[in-house]
């Protein structure tokens, strides 16, 4: 097959490779991207987006659901509705296939070359690629590896059978009965949560002592009295052990020690991701690692020369908007522009019921930044929109440094908060102090007037409380 | 009505007169009590003049660049009540008397041992006249939106240099541009080149002038021989490198400096005519058992000489926190009067800029001068190859009329011993 040469490679299409390959397509720079599967990567296949989407039929279902059940204030009356999960799937599979294919002609238009295949590394300029019809060289002067990261798996409790990823739960076609979720982040929680929506009996496992252990236990407390509300069972401080013999629960070892048998149709392990590093060569080309991510700097290049990485295989936060902003400023360094990462801040959003957004340094984080904070939080139970759409559970919080009020992190809990994530982050990026937050006109009535109350009451004088 | 007079006050010890650098206020300006009217500045201090009492001022006693006397009248007032001036309006104070000769003779007195620092800090000192925003604290990460910044990065501007108009410091697109427009990176040149025929007339006043005064008298006085040899530090290097690994949280990064510092105050001891202070008028050399090493530093305004006091009696890790502390006192203007005077031997070092040699000007009327210049790694003929050595040159300057050449250069080849075989620094 005949070598391919270019300017620029880009190892992976998830949203870090086709975004950066994309830019670069833009910018008149001669690229190529290879991808193993479809374009896309983790967020669009088998992430963030059919997680979405399977989340919001569950919470259509569910409310369906409730007003079967009467009791709802709203005097809405139903009967019981049914799931029919197979084609749940199929429409998720199609707004899959939408983007995917977008994606695909994005980068037809940038003027990317697409070559499905498997790529490895032979040294730092040449790269094969395994094809269907072969093996493929390509050699570029400039590569980005955007190779992404992968499901961690338990050597206890091995991805097959019973026991799925995320990628599997995405997959399912019918509800199982019982359900049983090892690891309680934001993604066992997301997950967790549509399943018992759609009617599974969920037991949540997680090995340290509270649920979505990043966030502080003020944003987690609503998340986690939801879960009781969906009869979610959680088991805190406990470890997951085995499947039992007949593989048809799953073993747990409590906080005293006390052993558990959870039955379970299916044991979905969500336990984190791990940077994607084995298979494509990393040891042809021998780049400097800082722990199991590839070392970067602030230009995302690594130890090599003219080799670039972006988005999971470089670090936490492993989330798709970092990696495209990283791909962005990739392909215009390549191109010969000045650039250089200095984000003030990466909004984390989880999908759970209430839904969390931190942006920037929680009060925790920022007292190692500064010991004179402002504080203010706002709750949604004061809130008219909110009342409005039965979501008072939740609040609006705004950390500001004391001496010159500058906005150093935003957290909120509610329904429907992650839309206020721009917000927060445009407001951290501009370097807001607290009056201008305070000060911008937040039209009424919305959840995002809770933004606006917090940030009058770390100044002293919110208005609504 | 009545007229108060203020008189310029005694703004530091033993001071007989001060420089008037800058007018505060103007005739005809109302003041209140505690109202700045001027700054004057003495050895090495500013000193701001505040007003005792509530007035209008009438009278201005002496224009900027002028050296009053202490005691002199420097502002009128006309305030409420009687004042200070017997009514009737007697011939009123005479004019300040402006010193006698411009050039500072009377060198204040050196007391035959400096005392321990005892601190008398005058009141308001601060080095450095109103500038433009105080810079930003070190680590401070500039406050801009991501619209400047990027537009920063291609025009090659550091925000950090840039002082933001914005609430809490923050840096607008007009900020950045303003930097831009007067900033020396931009070329502001039109189409051919025109000649400029223009003369600027900047009035040597303040610390620049000092420094002026004090670089002739030692040019003028002194007949300088300079030796410059230079110094294989490569085992030094070595040292200080492993020392700052294993040093403790609380000591300080060890930079070259104190290492020299101690190898002076070693060879300051077989020779100590160097340590001294050639009085020439009188015709005495007082030679010193305190080695008080000046320190020369860069400010924002010129060239200060921060002193540490008593290097004999200070380890090497004291020296380095002391040159530290002094530094940092020196640049952002909060170094006492004491702090920047009494030496009796000076250390003049540029740095990463230091050169290959300079001809270093002695503190007059001290006897010598230590100049370090910048380490460079330079082959060096081991007998059989060339071999990567980092080498140091000093440049130093002594007073031929009391050192000879075969001392001074005894007490430079002493130092590079020393520091060439560091452990012999710290041997008795």
């Amino acid at each position: 097959m005949k070598e391919i040469t270019c300017k620029l490679l880009v190892i992976g299409a998830g949203p870090g490779g086709y975004v950066c390959a994309i830019r670069a397509g833009q910018l008149g720079v001669d690229t190529v991207i290879v991808e193993a599967q479809k374009p896309g990567g983790t967020c669009l296949n088998i992430g963030c987006i059919p997680s979405k989407a399977l989340i919001h039929a569950a919470d259509e279902f569910e409310k369906a659901v409730h007003l079967a059940a009467g009791g709802s204030p709203l005097g809405i009356s139903a009967s019981a509705p049914a799931l029919n999960l197979a084609k749940t799937i199929s429409w998720k599979d199609g707004i899959v296939g939408r983007l995917t294919g977008g994606v695909a002609g994005l980068l037809k238009k940038a003027r990317v070359k697409y070559v499905q295949g498997w790529a490895k590394f032979r040294d730092g300029k040449t790269v094969e690629v395994e094809t269907e019809t072969g093996t493929q060289v390509i050699k570029a002067e400039v590569i980005v590896i955007a190779t992404g990261s992968v499901p961690v798996e338990l050597p206890f409790l091995p991805f097959g059978g019973n026991v799925i990823s995320s990628t599997g739960a995405l997959a399912l076609t019918e509800v199982p009965q019982q359900l049983a979720v090892v690891g309680g982040g934001y993604i066992g929680l997301e997950l967790g949560t549509a399943f018992a929506k759609m009617g599974s009996k969920v037991t949540i496992v997680e090995a340290l002592p509270r649920l979505l252990a990043t966030y502080d236990s003020d944003l987690v407390k609503p998340v986690v009295k939801r879960l009781g509300e969906l009869g979610v069972t959680v088991m805190t401080s406990a470890k997951a052990r085995s499947l039992s013999s007949r593989r048809d629960a799953l073993l747990v070892e409590d906080a005293d020690s006390k052993d558990h048998k959870i039955s379970a149709d299916k044991v979905l392990v969500t336990v984190g991701r791990k940077p994607l590093t084995e298979g494509w060569g990393l040891d042809e080309i021998d780049l400097d690692m800082n722990g199991r991510f590839v070392k970067i700097d602030d230009q995302c290049r690594t130890s090599m020369r003219g080799v670039y990485a972006i988005g999971d295989v470089t670090g936490e936060p492993m989330l798709a908007h970092r990696a495209m902003a990283q791909g962005e400023m990739v392909a215009e360094i390549v191109a010969g522009q000045k650039r250089i990462w200095d984000k003030r801040v990466i909004p984390a959003i989880c999908f759970t019921d209430p839904e969390v957004v931190s942006a920037g340094l929680t009060p925790e984080e920022a007292k190692a930044v500064t010991s004179e904070l402002m504080i203010g939080q706002f709750p949604f139970m004061a809130n008219g929109r909110a009342m409005s759409k039965l979501a008072e559970d939740g609040f609006v919080r705004v950390v500001a440094r004391a001496d010159n009020h500058v906005v150093l992190g935003i957290q909120a809990v509610g329904t429907g908060v992650s839309e206020l994530s721009a917000a927060f982050g445009l407001a951290i990026e501009m370097g807001a102090r607290l009056e201008d937050i305070a000060g911008t006109i937040h039209s009424h009535p919305t959840q995002g007037e809770a933004f606006q109350e917090a940030a009058l009451k770390a100044l002293g004088h919110a208005l609504h409380i | 009505m009545g007229e108060h007079v203020i008189k310029l006050p005694d703004v530091g010890e033993g001071v007989a007169e001060a420089e008037l650098v800058e007018w505060h206020v103007k005739v005809g300006d109302l003041v209140r009590e505690d109202t700045v009217l001027a700054a004057v500045m003495t050895d090495k201090a500013t000193v701001e003049i505040p007003s005792p009492v509530d007035g209008k001022v009438i009278w201005l006693g002496a224009e900027v660049g002028d050296t009053v006397a202490i005691g002199s009248a420097i502002v009128r007032l006309e305030v409420a009540g009687d004042g200070n001036v017997k009514a009737g309006g007697a011939p009123s104070v005479p004019k300040p008397e402006a010193a006698k000769e411009p050039v500072a003779k009377p060198e204040p007195k050196r007391e035959a041992k400096p005392e321990v620092l005892k601190q008398t800090p005058p009141p308001k000192a601060a080095i450095g006249l109103a500038t433009t925003g105080a810079p930003r604290p070190e680590g401070d990460k500039p406050l801009a939106s991501p619209a400047v910044r990027q537009r920063a990065r291609e025009a090659g501007v550091d925000l950090r240099q840039v002082t933001g108009s914005g609430p809490a410091g923050r840096i607008s697109h007009e900020d950045l541009e303003a930097f831009i427009a007067r900033g020396p990176q931009q070329a502001a040149r039109g189409g051919g080149l025109v000649a400029d025929n223009s003369v600027q007339d900047i009035k040597v006043v303040g610390l620049r002038r000092k420094i002026a005064e004090k670089m002739s008298l030692a040019k003028s006085r002194i007949p300088h021989i300079t030796y410059v040899e230079e110094v294989d530090v490569t085992a030094l290097e070595d040292l200080r490198a492993s020392l700052n690994k294993s040093k403790r949280a609380d000591q300080p990064k060890l930079t070259m400096l104190p290492f020299l510092m101690r190898a002076m105050v070693k060879a300051i001891s077989e020779q100590p005519q160097l340590n001294s202070i050639f009085d020439d008028d009188a015709g005495v050399i007082h030679q010193y058992g305190a080695v008080n090493i000046g320190m020369a530093a860069q400010t924002s305004n010129g060239l200060v000489v921060a002193v540490i006091k008593h290097a004999e009696a200070r380890d090497l890790w004291d020296c380095a926190a002391e040159v530290n502390r002094l530094a940092d006192a020196a640049k952002s203007g909060t170094a006492t009067r004491e702090e920047l005077s009494g030496s009796t031997i000076t250390i003049t070092s540029l740095g990463a800029m230091g050169g290959i040699a300079t001809t270093p000007v002695i503190n007059y009327p001290e006897v010598a001068i230590v100049g370090v210049n910048k380490m460079m790694i330079r082959p060096m003929w081991d007998g059989a190859s060339f071999i990567p050595r980092k080498i140091m040159n000093l440049s130093s300057s002594f007073d031929h009329r009391v050192i000879d050449g075969w001392d001074a250069a005894v007490f430079v080849q002493r130092i590079k011993a020393l520091m060439e075989t560091p452990a012999t620094i710290f041997i008795d």
